[in-house]
């Protein structure tokens, strides 16, 4: 038996949360005395590949074909599955990333396996069960979950597991699954990539701003802050309706939930569907000039004032840090 | 076109979650029950999809006969008849069976539904019944544009978005911005009483996951707070305190 963990990969990448689920799986892997197998799909060097060895990877299958560089959901669920066969893998990681959600329930169907999405740590092992912690409640509550089924599927949250260094020399080979042509239905006709922007869910720091700030048209030191401290962007609800800044940079209960180390709220009063999609954040930082919003309820250090003043401060305070 | 929306019934956004019987049952006590948010950018879009006479919309929810009021909503709100599977929701895993089951056969010609709950928030059940049914899915939609037989998706992915072409049948999980949201209008809420609302009863389906206890997440401490005139504090207590930058 052995675990088995798919790396997403990027434009042949390997990002963060992929050295997250190979050093969680090895985790996992060592506590159950078995061998860690990585797979990745796409057109990943050897190089890239072997960096996998460095958090404990100690066999790595490599498909490697210019018809599946992009996501293809079916297909990649096929493949994933074919391999957890071969590596008679009981238990297989992967990251709960946009395309690890439509990934991880295909997989856990064709295996009937009990899937843990959002997990946030690791599992707690014992001779008669299997359990998960995962976000519930969209952030307000954590669920306690047991798999059952002998073949369970864990996806991961981006900035839910420290990476622990696990040095190996992991052994690469091709692997070739059997793939039909429904495997192939949608077609990826094009990617658009905002290049300049830090994506959100996985940002480790997230400068999101609210109301406060008055119009989109004062955006800038919300950017200018994000861009010192090599943060993401977000938005509130009300923010992202009223159209100043797009949907997916909303945060809350009904868009995305993150989890970063810093999290700094500007102008954003703290309403209950707002917090419950940082409530993860290891810390909050909120800048607001009514002292009795609620977010500083739940924020580690705030500001009360007025963030037209205090933002633009920081960001040369963080300037000159950085410089120092 | 056939459409099929599957919509699950969740505590109000603004409710507040707590647990009783040591932490392992949700407690609904005073807890408001409405339509998922993301399910209902699914069934607006399903009504822009079908408005003129374009295709018929059926809502299916796997509920026990207390969700009655979240399904007359859908009804109201445009959709042409009902579905309720008789069962608690245990999980995604049985309530996407459940919607397999149903949909087997019937030739919808697309499946829509939210990104995910906002309850569980597994973002499952589209995959799983894309599955289950063989066609494909796409777990979280930005945008849907049909033209006859072709879906064109714009799909979200880290940093940027992908657009996708696919044949229908297809399943999708729609998430914000897909289509300018519905509401119930005096003439819908009126018809809605005797649209037709079947009540089918489950299959069996084998458990792969349980919930053991819930936990709310830990309160932070007093927040610290620094002067407005020296923001600059600010930064330094996140470098040498927190150590976060």
């Amino acid at each position: 038996m052995s675990v088995l963990v798919f790396v997403e990969n990027i434009e042949g990448k390997f990002k963060k949360s992929a050295f997250e689920v190979v050093s969680y799986a090895k985790t996992i892997a060592n506590t159950l005395n078995q061998k860690l197998t990585a797979i990745s799909i796409g057109d990943v060097s050897d190089t890239a590949l072997e960096s996998l060895g460095k958090y404990g990877a100690n066999k790595i299958l490599n498909v490697n074909s210019e018809k599946l560089k992009s996501f293809i959901n079916q297909a990649y669920a096929s493949i994933i599955t074919q391999a957890a066969k071969q590596e008679e893998a009981t238990i297989i990681v992967l990251s709960n990333s946009f395309s690890g959600k439509g990934l991880a329930p295909r997989i856990a169907a064709k295996m009937e396996a009990g899937l843990a999405d959002g997990a946030v740590g690791l599992p707690e092992i014992n001779e008669n069960n299997f359990r998960i912690k995962k976000t519930a409640f969209s952030g307000k509550a954590f669920a306690l979950t047991e798999l059952t089924s002998v073949i369970k599927v864990i996806a991961l949250n981006p900035n839910s597991f420290e990476l622990r260094d696990e040095i190996t020399t992991p052994e690469i080979t091709t692997f070739e699954a059997d793939l039909h042509s429904q495997d192939f239905n949608t077609i990826v006709k094009e990617i658009v990539r905002t290049t300049d922007k830090i994506s959100l869910p996985d940002a480790e720091i997230v400068v999101s701003g609210g109301r406060g700030l008055k119009g989109p048209e004062n955006w800038g030191i919300i950017e200018d802050l994000a861009n010192a401290l090599g943060a993401a962007t977000a938005c509130s609800k009300p923010v992202s309706d009223a159209g100043w800044r797009p949907h997916e940079e909303h945060v809350g209960q009904t868009g995305i939930a993150v989890s970063p180390n810093l999290y700094i709220a500007i102008g954003i009063s703290g309403a209950i569907q707002h917090l419950a999609g940082v409530s993860s954040s290891k810390t909050i930082v909120v800048i607001n000039k009514d002292p009795e919003a609620p977010f500083f309820k739940v924020a580690d250090y705030g500001i009360v004032g007025d963030a037209f003043e205090i933002v633009p401060k920081i960001t040369s305070a963080i300037k000159a840090l950085k410089e120092s | 076109m056939k459409i099929l929306v599957c919509i699950s019934n969740v505590p109000d956004t603004t409710s507040k979650i707590t647990f009783s019987n040591d932490n392992t049952i949700f407690n609904t006590t005073g807890v408001q029950f409405i339509v998922n948010p993301y399910d209902e950018i699914a069934l607006s879009k399903a009504i822009a999809l079908t408005e003129g006479g374009k295709g018929s919309i059926t809502v299916i929810n796997v509920g026990e006969a207390t969700t009655e009021p979240t399904i007359r909503k859908a009804l109201a709100t445009g959709a042409d008849n009902a579905v309720r599977v008789n069962a608690f929701p245990r999980d995604s895993w049985f309530v996407a069976k459940q919607i397999a089951h149903f949909a087997d056969g019937k030739d919808f010609d697309l499946i829509l539904l939210g990104r995910e709950s906002i309850d569980y928030n597994g973002n499952q059940v589209a995959s799983l019944v894309g599955e289950l049914l063989n066609i494909p899915s796409i777990s979280i939609a930005k945008k849907i544009d049909i033209t006859e037989n072709t879906a064109i998706v714009e799909r979200e992915i880290e940093g940027g978005k992908e657009i996708i072409n696919v044949s229908l049948p297809i399943i999708v999980g729609t998430a914000e911005g897909v289509a300018e949201p519905r509401i119930p209008n005096m003439r819908g809420i009126m018809s809605a009483r005797t649209k037709p609302l079947e009540v089918v009863e489950p299959i069996d389906v084998p458990l792969l996951v349980k919930v053991v206890q819930y936990e709310i997440p830990p309160s932070r401490g007093a927040v610290t707070l620094v002067d407005a005139s020296s923001p600059e504090k600010l930064v330094e207590l996140l470098h040498t305190q927190a150590r976060v930058i």
